[in-house]
């Protein structure tokens, strides 16, 4: 043992192997960030030369320019920020209303009844999209439909059809009702004595001692909504309802992708969700975590 | 919960005390009405749903023409429907090198990762930016990266005297391509959760084996892995899950092709559902997909069980 430990060399090649190997990692974890943002820069002339240049030694802005006017992609950005805006909200309201009922409030069913919502999270999503889609379209009195939901389109092509079947997410209900249950009960009994509803208990005192759990389902919920892609694909049929993930497709035609404007518009989708993660990345790594060690 | 132990003291001057059960009922009300937003919502996107994917998988529904039941014939004609099985098939050798690959690679980097050097929480940011990134947007670079001539994998391949295949134009080797991205994508999740779970490994556990003069692999083999079991399952699981239900990249990179060597069951379900408009078989598809899944996370929570015990 004591042998073994007075071996320095070997520590220092150890040292080296250990992080060249995770510089080779996040190399490769890197590279296409490095390489989108690279390919947006160049000519299209130095897209395609043949020694592949690492380094844009003419750099233009030309590819983003075209990716917003040969496509109407501020539309998409708009569509997307909205329905990912929406979705923050409904779920950080409705998920921190129904978790704390399931944390603080006493009512019969409650451990049945969380548990019942907390199993949507095993539902495959696969299974809901079909009955859904219909759901939506013959949704009663919008879109065209009469009371039977007959006739128009019901909610689809309307932001609805994305952030209403994700309003109140499972996660989002479990993931307040676990912070709800860390905050002490002693606040809520001088203020019902008081005679505060309990609406306003929950709003005016448990609410605003949440603000780092409502950043955190905040960011991630913003994240998932804005990456959101098969289901905008399904119900959205309006070029004018399109997402900046289905604008994306949008490049290719016909076998022969436009990579400049492509690159360009992908550094555009990606540039929210990165920036929110520069700026919260604690939040974001810590609600991975927990909703790991459950 | 301990909130209804306290009682309200007896001389509170806007209201009387009033007795347990009468206190109960204002407060289990406005409970009801808490929950009943995203309680709805589960009702009526969670649970109609399943049902209604039940019943209509018994039926023929092209949203056109009314429903039309038709008992177990969408059942009898996915049994001869290669290209469903196919589907399948490609699904189930994706997870078969998808799961053990990515709990092997986040296993690893999270070890790597859990270890007290300088720097760590540089490369911890850095491996998990590909997992906030949309899997749209990382599929289209990579399938740009992964182009032939002037892909850039071939590039560097190249520069090592190798001649790099056209990755997601041959159907050898587009699958291995699609595991690779969705890797890349998924394997920051993964490591943190894998964090997470080496952190709660008790340190004196450590100490104790090096006294007893265990090697590191002996304190991983018999320390790190059985603490980290729950890690490992919840891992796995999430993993298969969505492994089952692999679209976006399959979309994106190769359109389920070439050939039909990346067509997976969701884009199947996707393109009979809502191209073809055959609702009701769509259905049936699904449901078979789910059982599936459901299958083989038991047999996942089963087969954890049993490691368990021993």
């Amino acid at each position: 043992m004591l042998a073994r430990k007075r071996v320095k060399p070997l520590g220092v090649l150890g040292d080296v192997l250990f992080y060249g190997g995770l510089t080779l990692v996040a190399l490769v974890m890197a590279l296409p960030f490095y390489w989108m943002v690279v390919t947006s820069l160049k000519p299209n002339a130095d897209i395609f030369r043949d020694p592949v240049q690492w380094w844009p030694e003419r750099v233009t802005f030309e590819h983003y320019v075209k990716a917003f006017t040969t496509v109407p992609f501020a539309r998409y950005f708009y569509n997307s920020f909205v329905m990912a805006a929406l979705g923050v909200l409904a779920n950080l309201f409705l998920g921190s209303l129904a978790g704390y009922a399931f944390a603080r409030l006493r009512f019969p069913g409650r451990e049945a009844l969380f548990r019942m919502k907390l199993a949507s999270l095993l539902v495959p999503g696969i299974i809901t999209l079909i009955p859904t889609f219909i759901i939506l379209r013959t949704f009663p009195l919008v879109g065209g439909n009469d009371l039977a939901g007959q006739g128009g389109y019901g909610l689809l092509n309307s932001y609805w059809a994305v952030v209403l079947p994700g309003a109140a997410g499972a996660f989002a209900v479990f993931f307040m009702r676990q912070f709800f249950r860390t905050l002490p009960d002693d606040l809520v009994d001088a203020a019902r004595v008081d005679g505060a509803s309990e609406f306003l208990i929950f709003w005016r005192i448990y609410l605003p001692l949440c603000r780092p759990a409502l950043a955190t389902l905040g960011i991630f919920t913003f994240q998932a909504g804005w990456n959101l892609f098969l289901w905008p694909l399904i119900v959205f049929n309006d070029p004018d309802m399109a997402t900046v993930q289905m604008g994306l497709q949008s490049f290719s035609f016909n076998h022969t992708t436009d990579y400049g404007p492509l690159m360009a518009a992908s550094v555009v989708v990606s540039l929210p969700v990165l920036l929110v993660f520069v700026f919260a990345q604690r939040y974001f790594t810590q609600s991975i975590a927990f909703t790991g060690t459950k | 919960m301990t909130l209804h132990k306290t009682t309200t003291p007896a001389t509170s001057p806007p209201r009387p005390a009033r007795r347990r059960s009468r206190l109960l009922r204002p407060e289990a009300r406005a409970a009801l009405l808490f929950i009943s937003p995203a309680m709805g919502l589960f009702l009526l996107f969670t649970v109609a749903p399943v049902v209604f994917a039940f019943v209509l998988s018994f039926s023929r529904y092209d949203i056109l023409t009314p429903v039309r039941w038709v008992g177990l014939a969408n059942y009898a004609r996915l049994l001869t429907d290669d290209l469903f099985w196919l589907g399948v098939r490609n699904v189930g050798f994706y997870a078969l090198l998808y799961v053990p690959s990515m709990i092997a690679c986040s296993l690893g980097l999270a070890l790597a990762l859990s270890r007290p050097k300088p720097g760590m929480v540089f490369f911890r940011t850095l491996f998990y930016i590909p997992a906030v990134t949309s899997s749209v947007a990382g599929a289209t670079v990579w399938s740009w990266m992964l182009q032939r001539d002037y892909g850039v994998v071939n590039q560097v391949l190249g520069a090592f005297g190798i001649q790099g295949p056209a990755w997601l134009a041959n159907s050898d080797t587009a699958m291995y391509a699609i595991v690779f991205v969705t890797l890349w994508q998924g394997l920051g999740g993964s490591i943190i959760i894998y964090l997470a779970g080496l952190a709660g490994v008790p340190r004196y556990l450590y100490e104790a084996a090096a006294l007893d003069g265990a090697t590191p692999w002996q304190s991983f083999r018999f320390i790190t892995l059985p603490t980290l079991r729950t890690t490992t399952f919840f891992v796995t699981f999430m993993t298969l899950i969505g492994a089952f239900q692999l679209f976006d990249q399959a979309y994106v990179m190769t359109q389920g092709g070439p050939g039909y060597a990346t067509t997976t069951a969701v884009y199947q379900i996707y393109q009979n559902g809502f191209t073809q408009l055959q609702m009701g078989y769509a259905s049936a598809q699904a449901f078979v997909l789910a059982l599936a899944i459901l299958v083989v996370s038991l047999l996942n929570l089963r087969l954890n069980r049993d490691s368990g015990v021993t």
